[in-house]
């Protein structure tokens, strides 16, 4: 590879296209399926149901403290795969490359998502490689499918929330959006504030031995806490109290939160779960979460009622309480 | 640095509610002037845990509520200027003007930059000495100090290329015009805690003196707001009508006479149009004459046009505590957050946003 | 209307520049209208202006004298 950058040339499938793929590609993601370099990956069946999940990446910038788009991308589809109880089978990554994106940013991204992709215990069986001209792309977008199996026995679904069930979070709230945030340097905003940017499914097999019937569980990203709490209880039919003092959230997210006039509920996260347990099995299910890395600040947050049946309460501090309704459009920063 | 915080939040707000529903036997309706008043209020839960005889009714200090349709116009005129870059506070993204938003112009490619801080528009001339950066400042006199300070940084850095759409309001003046047009009915007001911080207890006077109305300069912790309430309530039950600072840890008697006299030294009092009170003699801010190089609105010859309001918005009347945001026909059918009518629905503490938020549902009595 | 963080200043530059402390993040903030404030002061700020001191010692004894009072109160009551 003589120049440092992506030029068109690399997406125009020849040569060049060739050479990047066995010398960036290949080596990050080395395995069968994908070295046979078919243009299908073919892997075993496991189970009667699987679950089918796409997402796309365009953060910006690529690279912020805890993460970057690329481990983003092996997250939030292995995420997306665990919240259905799933076992993940196989990823997909399809890479829209910008020319002049440098050889060395694509190098770092693609080590992170091998990186991921082994805390995760999943592999990348299939991807696709375009580049497009200057300033079409913002330097890299990432697509990508993810497969998973589902064991029999684990019915896993926002529909799936029964009055009294408690509510826990698996870790403070709004680290990623925060973390991504400052690094854009909009608002010249210092302070250690780090993406949890994490793959969940070693933590949900751990929850799910502890119960099986786990009735309902989300990553709250893209509208946060409040959005992923709403949509569970318009799909179950049940109300939704949390306790607002319980909901955790570091010190630093709460100053941030308090200077851009950001309500810390709409916050999105790529590294923490939301699960609906049944009564009996609260304890169990704390007890696993909180013996795992990523479940060390489990804590439960509220419960589901009859009443109220479609609604998310939030029980105030001071006693009193105000309805949490799902994020209607971005949140800008205010002064009022 | 919240005081409250190791105290039982709990334990104290019910003590507090205790007293003030001793004292609701008779109604009483306070009037929270400031907009961020109107989302602590909400945000803490408090509107469900009054007693039914203490009524808050929302009023006209929310800046981005009460600037005209017509100076969202002119801002987004100059953000179609080619060599224009336009510095806003995030809240007025989203607010209709005639025809568009912010958000939308935005959206079509203009030079749009969301700031946190005045000296942040100061900063993006500099860095940007090909364009011309216009700061559209709205605000009252919490951020009047401020804009003054960046206008008087902008000269001193000689940026020749710094200028400011000036849409500043006044709190008193809007009180006492509210008050003279004798349709609302309150017995007491809730006093914005962070402009008071500016002005101090003064200016105020005039609502004991010559209104014969109580008001507590309040903080916007949930605390400080039960507190302020009970104040209010106290004085009534001891027969008293005066101005109590309740927010002490910050508002002096006399406010920041520094903030006043740099605001002073760069804008004078004009007459202003406000959204819903109409036009209030001397309750607007422009730059002086020594600054006027820097005045866009002279600078690049904007009209200001009168926009009617839409068909059936009652933000008029909302600013003024004469409807609730419920008793609207629009609300929560045609004028939702995701598809404003008025700029009440728009901005995030206008008095429609904040029903619809935080409380539609979740009455007094629910939960 | 109007957002006013309290902060605590941890270095002043020049200029009447000042980086104070939110809970942890910190953000330059101008001392303009509020010249006289110290390193170890807290101050509330908006829009990236101090605006004036906050004094811990007179919020601790608000708090206080409410809990006092509060206390006389429901013991009469």
């Amino acid at each position: 590879m003589k120049d440092n950058k992506i030029t068109l040339s690399h997406g125009a499938g020849g040569r060049l296209s060739h050479d990047l793929i066995e010398e960036y590609f290949l080596p990050s993601f080395d395995n069968a399926p994908l070295r046979a370099l078919d243009d299908s990956a073919v892997i075993p069946a496991q189970s009667n149901r699987l679950a089918f999940t796409t997402d796309s990446y365009v953060v910006k910038p690529l690279f912020f403290p805890g993460g970057d788009i690329g481990r983003l991308a092996i997250c939030g589809t292995v995420n997306d795969l665990a919240m259905a109880g799933a076992q993940p089978l196989g990823l997909t990554a399809s890479f829209i490359l910008e020319e002049g994106l440098s050889l060395e940013d694509l190098k770092r991204v693609l080590a992170s998502m091998k990186g991921a992709a082994a805390e995760a215990g999943v592999q990348v069986v299939a991807g696709d490689t375009k580049v497009v001209e200057h300033g079409a792309a913002e330097g890299l977008y990432i697509t990508t499918a993810g497969i998973g199996a589902i064991p029999d026995n684990v019915v896993i679904g926002s529909a799936g929330a029964k009055a009294g069930d408690a509510v826990m979070v698996s870790g403070p709230l709004g680290d990623h959006e925060i973390a991504v945030l400052m690094a854009r340097g909009e608002f010249s905003l210092q302070g250690e504030v780090e993406s949890d940017c994490a793959p969940l499914n070693s933590l949900v097999q751990a929850m799910l031995k502890a119960c099986p019937d786990i009735h309902a569980l989300r990553d709250p990203t893209r509208g946060g806490l409040a959005t992923v709490l709403w949509e569970i209880a318009q799909a179950s039919g049940v109300g939704v109290v949390v306790e607002e003092g319980e909901v955790p959230m570091r010190n630093e997210v709460k100053g941030v939160c308090d200077l851009l006039g950001f309500d810390p509920y709409y916050l999105a996260n790529e590294g923490r779960l939301v699960a609906f347990v049944p009564e009996g099995k609260v304890k169990a299910v704390l007890k696993a979460m909180q013996k795992h890395p990523l479940g060390k600040e489990a804590t439960v947050i509220g419960k589901v009622t009859a009443e109220n049946a479609a609604k998310v309460l939030l029980h105030t501090p001071i006693g009193g309480h105000r309805l949490l309704e799902p994020l209607s459009g971005e949140q800008f920063p205010r002064i009022c | 640095m919240n005081p409250h915080k190791n105290q039982d939040e709990g334990k104290l707000a019910s003590r507090l509610l205790k007293e003030i529903a001793a004292f609701a036997d008779l109604p009483m309706r306070l009037m929270e002037v400031c907009g961020t008043h109107t989302v602590a209020i909400f945000r803490s839960g408090i509107r469900s845990m009054l007693p039914p005889g203490v009524e808050l009714i929302s009023g006209p200090g929310c800046p981005v509520c009460v600037t005209p349709a017509g100076e969202i116009d002119r801002a987004i005129a100059l953000s179609r200027r080619e060599d224009m870059i336009l510095a806003t506070f995030g809240d007025l993204m989203r607010v209709p003007g005639s025809s568009s938003s912010l958000q939308e112009e935005r959206a079509q490619g203009r030079a749009i930059r969301v700031i946190l801080s005045p000296l942040d528009a100061v900063k993006i001339a500099e860095e940007n000495p090909d364009k011309t950066v216009c700061f559209f400042g709205v605000g009252f006199e919490t951020t009047s100090p401020a804009i003054a300070a960046a206008v008087m940084e902008a000269r001193r850095r000689g940026l020749g290329n710094f200028s400011l759409l000036s849409s500043q309001r006044l709190i008193p003046p809007a009180m006492r015009a509210l008050l003279s047009a004798g349709k609302v009915n309150i017995d007491g007001f809730i006093l914005p805690g962070h402009v008071s911080v500016v002005i101090g207890k003064a200016p105020y006077g005039f609502l004991a003196e010559e209104f014969g109305l109580p008001g507590v300069i309040t903080g916007f912790e949930p605390l400080d707001i039960l507190e302020g309430i009970y104040l209010l309530l106290r004085q009534r039950k001891e027969g008293r009508t005066e101005i109590e600072i309740q927010y002490s840890r910050v508002v002096q008697e006399e406010g920041n006479p520094r903030a006043r006299g740099i605001m002073g030294e760069v804008f004078a009092p004009v007459d202003a149009r406000w959204r819903g009170l109409g036009t209030i003699p001397e309750s607007g801010l422009a730059l002086r004459d020594g600054f006027s190089r820097m005045d866009a609105a002279q600078a690049f010859d904007l009209p200001l046009q009168d926009i009617a309001e839409p068909p059936g918005c009652l933000c008029g009347e909302v600013l003024q505590g004469l409807v609730r945001p419920p008793e609207c026909s629009l609300f929560g059918t045609r004028c939702t957050p995701e598809d404003p009518v008025g700029p009440c629905m728009v901005s995030t503490e206008g008095s429609c946003a904040a029903y619809y938020k935080y409380g539609r549902g979740a009455g007094k009595h629910e939960g | 209307m109007c957002l006013g963080i309290p902060g605590k200043i941890v270095a002043i530059t020049e200029n009447q520049l000042a980086v104070v402390d939110f809970s942890g993040v910190r953000r330059e903030v101008s001392l303009m209208l509020c010249p006289e404030l110290q390193v170890g002061d807290y101050c509330l700020v908006h829009v990236g202006f101090a605006m004036q001191r906050l004094d811990p010692a007179e919020a601790q004894e608000t708090m206080e004298l409410l809990d006092e009072f509060l206390e006389a109160s429901g013991e009469s009551s």
